[in-house]
């Protein structure tokens, strides 16, 4: 067993004390390592990959490795019992990314609650009452009062979450616990906890691989990764056009840039929150800025009034009947309307208490009902795509492309609407459905399927328990968890989201001060904690 | 707010018994009493504000049934912040037409049938507003700091 106490970052195990006779192995994972799902110390020992013991590593380094870190060290752990094992150099670099490209700079706003600030586990002050106090700015004020009845909900600017987290960043030392690379494989170790293979940056070793061996895991890896349209993607290959066909979620600057020299034609897919980015950005250039694009906007699902996750009021769903009184949103000109990604209570009201009673098909059915791809309803959009309708520059489409054709410079898309295939021809595509791979295209939670003892819950991702330890993992004293998008379907709906990062933390953390691996956060605690993160000292 | 139905009449227990009753506590004797200088402390005021407060709670527990059915009508089964401090108008009014008609029961002799004098309005609206203010305000923000788990519990203190 791992005394928690006993951390170290030196290489316990040296090879060559024991296999003088043979040449030293290059510290890399061997077939026999590969095919069997408990490794015992002397395995992996005999691969020559150093091991190094800490009690706690979480695999991510991003958002949610570091608001599970900061969760802990709240409650009493120190650095030199937690690592952090990733490619990122800080948390939000792919979010900020991401962000950036689907049109959130860090000056605009985010798709995000007041009160769910990663660098702040209370919640308290809100972004929106710093933002007000800091700026003194009481209309401000008074859209936090009178959200969402009077005014759209308040949400944070991007770079106002993340210069914050640098700030928490700094105050948890969490450069101290982080160490790069990119990990490659978590097995059970025989005896209890697990070995996580790391593959640090080409020089940063004398081997290929380090072996971190610990009683606990944390996995929050994000997304596995983004799909495209497959039309799209055969466009794409056929014709090795990477440049007319976009996918939001990728850098796609030059055709912004373009659309300034030159009047064209655009089309948008999708109806979520990303579409509506890409929209105000193309409305913005049109307005503003004297671009002379015309946009073709291209639904799916084309939504005209009350709704839920099966569609419209008309729309078929189980049970037959429509939308019930008591769970509908609204909707129109095509979108639905919701504020945040899920209807807020998940967050901590009643359907997070609804979901969290509910198993297999039953909660699979709450899933779909909330769900259904919407986007908030802001002012600023109405206006403009309203004036966008008038002048006739914003068209919309709806039903499913079958086919595309490049014709010169332009892409023939053949849509199958209700009224028979049409032909449109336009200068680009964004694609912004944003659809996310499988959780096997991830290697290491393909690994984890396969080797570790990991499921899939109802709706395909890691399944986890209510305190978010990945179910069929549990070895010895040692004990797995993960966190973040990949378990979406689970107890608690909004996992992919900086709340539903905190709220899994939370849940960690307990289950961990219930393991005695750190301390309770009691009101005491809790209200000491909050007035170190106030002046900024050390936890 | 997100709250539960049992997370609402939680909170608003935990909330009256603790801050009502320190504020209760605090803000009596500086009541007007229709008479000149400050009343001070006196086992009479006590007694009518104390009751107040315990009508308060017993109602709202009421009322709190009411909003989570109201809240059934909304697709995020949120409370927003708004709601929770004009509901203040209504239960205010309710508790103060109780009072006027002599139907809230213990008061002091004198006070217990009703037919208030103004002054008593007044203390009346400054009790009730000043324990309302403070406890919306504490409720939004303040109360995440000393209990973590509250607000992802739908309101919970147990």
């Amino acid at each position: 067993m791992i005394e928690p106490t006993a951390a170290s970052v030196v290489p316990t195990t040296d090879p060559s004390t024991y296999l003088p006779a043979q040449p030293m192995p290059a510290g890399d994972l061997t077939d026999e390592m590969l095919q069997t799902d408990f490794w015992t110390d002397e395995l992996v020992a005999a691969a020559g990959i150093p091991i190094v013991d800490v009690p706690f590593v979480t695999v991510g380094s991003g958002i949610g490795s570091f608001v599970t870190v900061d969760y802990l060290r709240i409650a009493g752990v120190p650095t030199s019992q937690m690592r952090v094992l990733g490619t990122l150099d800080h948390p939000w670099q792919t979010y900020e990314y991401l962000t950036r490209v689907s049109q959130i700079p860090r000056g605009e706003r985010l798709r995000s609650d007041s009160a769910s600030r990663p660098d702040n586990i209370w919640g308290f002050p809100s972004y929106g009452f710093a933002e007000a106090m800091r700026t003194f700015n009481l209309k401000l004020l008074w859209g936090l009062f009178s959200e969402p009845i009077f005014s759209d909900y308040y949400t944070p600017k991007a770079g106002q979450a993340f210069e914050t987290m640098e700030r928490e960043k700094n105050r948890i030392d969490y450069d101290q616990m982080l160490v790069k690379g990119l990990v490659r494989i978590v097995r059970r170790r025989y005896g209890g906890g697990y070995f996580t293979i790391l593959t640090p940056p080409e020089g940063a070793s004398a081997t290929k691989r380090v072996a971190f061996r610990s009683q606990y895991v944390h996995l929050a890896v994000g997304y596995p990764g983004l799909k495209f349209l497959p039309e799209l993607q055969r466009y794409r290959t056929e014709h090795n056009d990477y440049r007319h066909i976009v996918n939001a979620y990728e850098s796609h600057e030059h055709v912004y840039e373009r659309l300034m020299q030159q009047p064209s034609t655009v089309m948008v897919r999708g109806g979520g929150i990303v579409a509506s980015r890409v929209l105000q950005r193309l409305m913005d250039d049109r307005l503003l800025h004297g671009a002379q694009t015309n946009i073709v906007h291209l639904f799916r699902t084309y939504y005209h009034g009350t709704n839920d996750g099966y569609g419209n009021e008309e729309d078929p769903r189980p049970g037959g009947g429509k939308t019930r009184i008591f769970m509908r949103r609204r909707g129109e000109n095509g979108w639905a309307y919701q504020g945040f990604n899920y209807p807020k209570s998940v967050w901590g009201g009643q359907l997070k208490k609804q979901v969290r009673g509910l198993e297999g098909e039953q909660r699979a059915e709450i899933y779909k009902r909330m769900g259904g791809t919407n986007t908030p309803w802001r002012k600023l959009w109405q206006k403009q795509m309203n004036q966008g309708r008038r002048e006739g520059w914003y068209q919309v489409l709806v039903g499913t492309v079958d086919d595309m054709q490049p014709n010169g410079e332009r892409i023939v898309n053949h849509v199958r609407t209700a009224q028979g295939t049409v032909p449109v021809e336009v200068d680009f595509v964004i694609d912004c459905t944003g659809l996310e791979a499988d959780i096997a295209e991830h290697r290491l939670l393909k690994d984890l399927l396969e080797h570790g003892g990991a499921s899939r819950n109802p709706t395909g991702r890691l399944n986890v328990d209510r305190n978010f330890e990945l179910i069929g993992t549990r070895n010895g004293n040692g004990a797995m968890y993960a966190s973040g998008a990949t378990t979406l379907g689970g107890y608690f709906p909004g996992v992919d989201t900086f709340l539903g990062l905190q709220v899994a933390a939370q849940e960690i953390y307990q289950d961990l001060a219930k393991r005695k691996f750190c301390k309770r956060i009691g009101p005491v605690r809790s209200t000491i904690q909050w007035w170190k993160w106030l002046f900024g000292s050390k936890p | 707010m997100l709250p539960t139905l049992n997370g609402r009449i939680q909170t608003r227990i935990f909330m009256l018994v603790v801050f009502g009753s320190i504020i209760t506590f605090l803000i009596t004797p500086l009541l007007p009493d229709g008479l000149p200088g400050v009343p001070g402390f006196d086992g009479t005021y006590y007694r009518i504000t104390f009751i107040i407060l315990a009508t308060v709670l017993v109602l709202g527990i009421l009322w709190e049934l009411l909003y989570h059915l109201i809240q059934q009508f909304r697709w995020e089964k949120d409370w927003p912040t708004m709601f929770g401090l004009i509901t203040a108008i209504n239960e205010g009014a309710l508790v103060w037409i109780l009072l006027e008609l002599g139907l809230v029961p213990g008061l002091p002799v004198g006070v217990d049938e009703g037919d208030l004098p103004s002054f008593f309005f007044w203390a009346f609206f400054i009790d009730f507003s000043v324990i309302w203010l403070f406890i919306w305000i504490w409720t939004n923000g303040p109360m995440r700091v000393p209990f973590i788990r509250w607000r992802f519990f739908g309101g919970r203190i147990i």
